[in-house]
């Protein structure tokens, strides 16, 4: 059988199963073109790699180091815009002292989005399914480098579905997502924080549609979202904030 | 950690780079760009999968937007001395410089998908991710890529009595 044009590239690349490249090796015994073409673009990839693998060897530029998530930047100029404000008229230490408005903020917004993104999910809404719960709260735990517990809500109606690692600003996060009866979703999103930040209290942000109930305690920050009024979501997050501070 | 985790990834982006745009500068200001939406789009990539072709897939829509606004402007040509890195051997300079020219004559579109099989080692189908377009679309890139980079190398080599297939 006279094989495709696309097993002769396939075979060039070898991207080809054994029993086809079985049957196309035999066919170029019989087809002297066809091999020459095969041999000729086996040469070309070979000459591209000469040509550009010592790339790979070069020392790389220092102006290609990673740079720093936007959104960090974006941090620093409120922080920088409230320290103008604070020092034009004069309301010095007192209203600026204890925490960072820039940081809560992130991680309210951090997690809103990862809200948004994997809430919606049908067939992978999380990594891990609440059936290996154990190894779900081992394995995010370990991530984190904390003791983490996913809160019980069975009595404000919702199950837990598993939990998903995240990158954030300051590395592994963990998000735990939950649903009721009817399909709503919320998440837990937990992110490491900066420990001589303080604790913060209870507080609530809106974040393109999606209602945030955040707070820092000790060295974590948590952040329970849903696409819920406020006043709806209250009461979980009450249940989630008592659970994790009895 | 997302510096981290992209920072061993940046030789291979430079060298795909470096293939695709040819000049050395315009090569790492692609790899910066890449790297910077990277960053900022980094909650986007889905743990667990191929973070390599993420990568690749952003290069590829960074590069078509600086084509787009770069049109008024002509490419840099791909064959100045110093985009050849200094490190190959002599005897071989000429086979490779020929096919230097003949992979910077070739469309832009055909130079993704060769030197993403070629040097990346891509799947096909990972390919056709990177790039956003089916995989009939790949594979006829790659062969229109490969008969006339044949047909050019054959020229050149015919003129210059190079041996082209060993």
């Amino acid at each position: 059988m006279t094989p495709s044009e696309n097993d002769l590239q396939a075979l060039a690349d070898d991207l080809i199963g054994p029993e086809r490249r079985a049957e196309v090796e035999a066919y170029l015994t019989r087809d002297a073109e066809a091999a020459e073409r095969v041999a000729a673009y086996r040469d070309q990839n070979a000459q591209l790699r000469a040509l550009f693998n010592p790339v790979l060897d070069e020392a790389i530029p220092q102006r290609l180091t990673v740079p720093a998530p936007r959104r960090s930047r974006v941090q620093f100029a409120i922080a920088a815009s409230w320290l103008i404000l604070g020092a034009a008229i004069g309301w010095g230490a007192n209203s600026l002292s204890g925490e960072d408005p820039g940081r809560s903020v992130t991680l309210a917004r951090r997690a809103a989005i990862a809200h948004a993104v994997y809430s919606p999910e049908v067939r992978h809404p999380v990594e891990v399914g609440a059936d290996q719960q154990e190894h779900l709260v081992r394995w995010l735990s370990k991530r984190l480098g904390a003791d983490l517990r996913p809160p019980v809500l069975v009595e404000s109606g919702y199950e837990l579905v598993g939990g998903r690692l995240l990158p954030g600003d300051r590395g592994a996060v963990a998000q735990f997502m939950y649903q009721d009866a009817k399909g709503r979703r919320l998440t837990l999103y937990v992110s490491k924080m900066n420990v001589s930040q303080g604790d913060t209290a209870f507080r609530f942000s809106r974040e393109n549609g999606v209602s945030v109930f955040y707070w820092v305690d000790g060295a974590l920050g948590y952040a329970l979202s849903a696409d819920l009024p406020k006043h709806d979501l209250l009461g979980v997050a009450t249940a989630v904030y008592k659970q994790l501070n009895p | 950690m997302d510096q981290a985790t992209l920072t061993p990834h940046i030789p291979r982006l430079r060298r795909y780079a470096r293939a695709l745009v040819g000049d050395r500068y315009a090569a790492d200001d692609l790899v910066q760009d890449t790297l910077e939406r990277a960053i900022n789009k980094f909650h986007l990539w889905r743990p667990g999968s191929d973070l390599r072709a993420w990568l690749f897939a952003i290069m590829h829509n960074v590069h078509v937007n600086q084509l787009r606004s770069r049109a008024a402007r002509p490419e840099t040509p791909l064959d100045d001395g110093d985009a050849l890195p200094q490190s190959v051997p002599e005897t071989d300079r000429h086979e490779i410089r020929d096919m230097q020219t003949a992979i910077a004559a070739l469309p832009s579109e055909q130079r993704e998908v060769i030197l993403l099989i070629a040097l990346e080692q891509l799947s096909y189908s990972e390919v056709s991710k990177a790039l956003d377009i089916p995989i009939g679309t790949v594979m006829s890139r790659l062969f229109r890529a490969r008969e006339r980079l044949r047909a050019q190398l054959a020229g050149v080599t015919s003129q210059s009595n190079l041996k082209l297939v060993r």
